[in-house]
């Protein structure tokens, strides 16, 4: 009995080693294969700033979604980004769009810039690679046919619409101030897009265009732009480009003490808190129409508030990846798997809801989400709030704005 | 066109005039003077700006104020630099110092990529928006007292050269490096100063410009080429030339604007740039070769 007893305690312990021995690779085997999604972003050059936010914001997707235990159909399988840098510039967004397909992405998110989505999307295509445009506002990004683009946030088409039912309401709420404009735009495609929009739109709502005046990227000065406006005397000044532009002209605007009944903008590049942080005078009454979070949601807010504990601010790049990834990711639960042709079925077919936009369920309808929508804003001296539409409204417009002087 | 707007043209391409001055001096003195193509001019002048907020925004130091720090931290600054890493390992060979000061603009704007995000910074100071009426023109004060103080800087870099005894080091040594070196000149030492010196200017210039524009990691990019036309246009070498060119820059700018477009008005500074060079292949003021 003690032998026999012995020989079994061996065999046990034998066999017990055995298992693990042979058993590990299986372990290892059943972890599944991390989905790596390709972030494609402008982190340095002109773009940086907005890049970095962008990327920020789908690392932060890519985070939560990883901490909640990865993509659960697929056993858990974790999400990985892939950092690309497009450096601001079209050509180089095509190349990392490449050197990430070699990485073996399975999906990409990006781009920032309109004219680096519009190559970056169309090589994305050759693989049948799932694109999601995070930012990026031109019309045509989606209006090429590619199967293998989706956008969550509004294209610049039904921006301009939507702001300009939103600006035509707060107009004729103050019994209608405004009947002039100038468009003021840079000359790449997403402000010349956006400005030729703008401009066939304005009678539509019963204000007449006096000018269109377009500046490149950069501009270091915008002294004369701004003579320029204040000779044609427009009640609303709206104004289309990046950041920096549009921090250099709203100052000059004010420095010059342009009397305007409202400066405006569709998809305005530098209206954001840093703004009313560090020019709170030059902010102040600013309106824009833009992406932003549905201020009335408490995950929204919880999200800012952890945004800004990271020393962040809660820029609309933020969310907007975020949602991209998040988006993706309901499409990966989906499909159960990261296969390309499945995963862009169910991204097709998707009724996801971003509970922390403005937005109701997703549809894409040619790759754009029907579902979503911006929102108008105004700053004041110390923040930005929702001012139209009514269900997601902050705070009431102050228009015409008070005289600078 | 109504004569108030060409007047008003003519101010503000003066004043941005000065300012491309005030980029541009302390690259006459490296680029004219030493004939270093200092690719990291931009980036170094963006560092710069930098520090001028963060004296302001961390420890409340107004921007002139921060001349007294800026101009000393970056003449340390080049003084080093020079010695430690372009003097260093360019082995005197001008083309090793292009590629090293390229390679220096590519480090620093992408470090400074790293610590300071992309983000625009502004500054807000008491006078920031505080208006001078030059006729039917409006002036801010920051870009009238930059302009001011770029003429000065010109003058006193012209003086320093001409008259200081470290001043005719530097000619000597940018005139005939092996024979200043006969005579007992330290020319990697003469080297080192000039570059302090260069960017020396641009801790002034950074603090001039605060007050007016924005800061980020590719802030140096605006206003590099337009420096290297400013100097080139005006002559190498010459502080006269660097006020003169920079000043025609920014007529030709600000008027381009005016009757082409912002957008198609800034071929004029190309234009221009292709045109003295024709007639002035030593630029306007640049002694013959």
């Amino acid at each position: 009995m003690t032998s026999n007893s012995r020989v079994s305690r061996r065999l046990v312990l034998q066999a017990g080693a055995a298992s693990t021995i042979l058993g590990a690779p299986g372990l290892l085997l059943a972890q599944p294969k991390a989905v790596k999604i390709g972030l494609v972003h402008p982190v340095s050059g002109a773009l940086a700033y907005s890049g970095s936010q962008s990327r920020f914001g789908a690392q932060f997707a890519i985070d939560e979604i990883n901490a909640a235990g990865g993509i659960k159909s697929m056993g858990g399988a974790k999400l990985e980004a892939a950092l690309g840098d497009s450096q601001s510039r079209p050509e180089v967004g095509v190349a990392e769009v490449e050197r990430l397909h070699q990485e073996g992405v399975s999906a990409y998110v990006g781009c920032f810039s309109s004219a680096i989505a519009l190559p970056a999307t169309q090589a994305a295509a050759k693989y049948n690679t799932p694109f999601m445009i995070d930012v990026g506002v031109s019309d045509a990004i989606v209006s090429r046919g590619l199967k293998n683009v989706f956008r969550l946030a509004p294209g610049n088409g039904k921006c301009v619409d939507d702001a300009f039912a939103g600006l035509s309401d707060v107009n004729k709420a103050a019994g209608g101030p405004a009947k002039t404009a100038v468009i003021v735009h840079e000359d790449s495609e997403f402000g010349t897009s956006t400005a030729k929009l703008l401009a066939g739109k304005l009678s539509g709502i019963g204000l007449e265009v006096k000018e269109v005046l377009k500046h490149a990227t950069p501009t270091r000065d915008f002294s004369n732009l701004v003579l320029r406006i204040k000779s044609l005397k427009p009640d609303l000044v709206i104004i289309s480009n990046y950041q920096n532009e549009y921090v250099l002209l709203a100052r000059t605007l004010y420095q010059q003490k342009a009397e305007v009944a409202g400066i405006f903008s569709v998809l305005g590049g530098g209206f954001n808190y840093r703004l009313v942080k560090e020019q709170p005078e030059v902010a102040q009454y600013m309106m824009d129409f833009n992406h932003w979070y549905n201020p009335k949601n408490a995950k929204a807010q919880a999200m800012r508030k952890a945004v800004e504990a990271k020393g962040n601010l809660f820029t609309f790049e933020v969310y907007c990846s975020y949602n991209s990834v998040k988006c993706y990711a309901d499409a990966l639960e989906r499909a159960k798997t990261d296969e390309r042709a499945a995963a862009i079925a169910a991204l097709e077919a998707s009724t996801w809801f971003p509970e922390v936009m403005p937005y109701g369920p997703t549809k894409f309808v040619n790759g754009q989400n029907t579902g979503g929508r911006a929102v108008l804003l105004q700053a004041t001296k110390t923040d930005i709030g929702v001012v139209w539409p009514n269900e997601f409204a902050e705070a009431k417009p102050v228009f015409p704005r008070p005289k600078v002087s | 066109m109504d004569p108030s707007i060409l007047f008003a043209a003519t101010i503000n391409g003066l004043l941005i005039g000065g300012i491309y001055t005030l980029v541009a001096s302390g690259l006459t003195l490296i680029y004219g003077v030493l004939h270093i193509i200092n690719f990291a001019h931009g980036s170094m002048l963006m560092l710069a700006m930098f520090g001028v907020y963060y004296l302001l925004t961390k420890l409340g130091v107004d921007p002139y104020l921060s001349l007294v720090v800026m101009v000393p931290a970056m003449y340390l600054l080049g003084y080093f630099l020079y010695k430690g890493v372009i003097g260093r390992l360019s082995n005197g060979k001008d083309e090793n110092i292009l590629l090293i000061t390229l390679g220096l603009s590519i480090v620093i704007e992408n470090v400074a990529l790293m610590i300071f995000k992309g983000d625009t910074r502004t500054i807000t100071v008491a006078y920031s928006d505080k208006m001078v009426e030059l006729g039917s023109t409006l002036v801010p004060l920051p870009k009238l007292i930059s302009f001011i103080a770029a003429m000065v800087l010109c003058a006193v870099l012209g003086l320093l050269i001409r008259h200081t005894d470290t001043g005719k080091a530097i000619r000597a040594v940018a005139r005939e490096r092996v024979g200043a070196r006969l005579v007992g000149i330290d020319v990697d030492r003469v080297f080192a100063v000039a570059y302090g010196i260069g960017l020396a200017t641009l801790g002034a210039a950074a603090c001039l410009l605060m007050p007016i524009f924005y800061v980020s990691p590719s802030t140096g990019n605006v206003f590099i080429i337009v420096a290297f036309t400013v100097v080139v246009l005006g002559g190498m070498g010459s502080f006269l030339g660097a006020v003169v060119g920079g000043l025609i820059v920014g007529l030709t700018e600000s008027f381009g604007g005016l009757f082409l477009g912002e957008s198609l008005g800034q071929i004029g500074i190309s234009l221009i740039f292709i045109l003295i060079l024709l007639f002035r292949p030593s630029g306007l003021f640049g002694a013959r070769r």
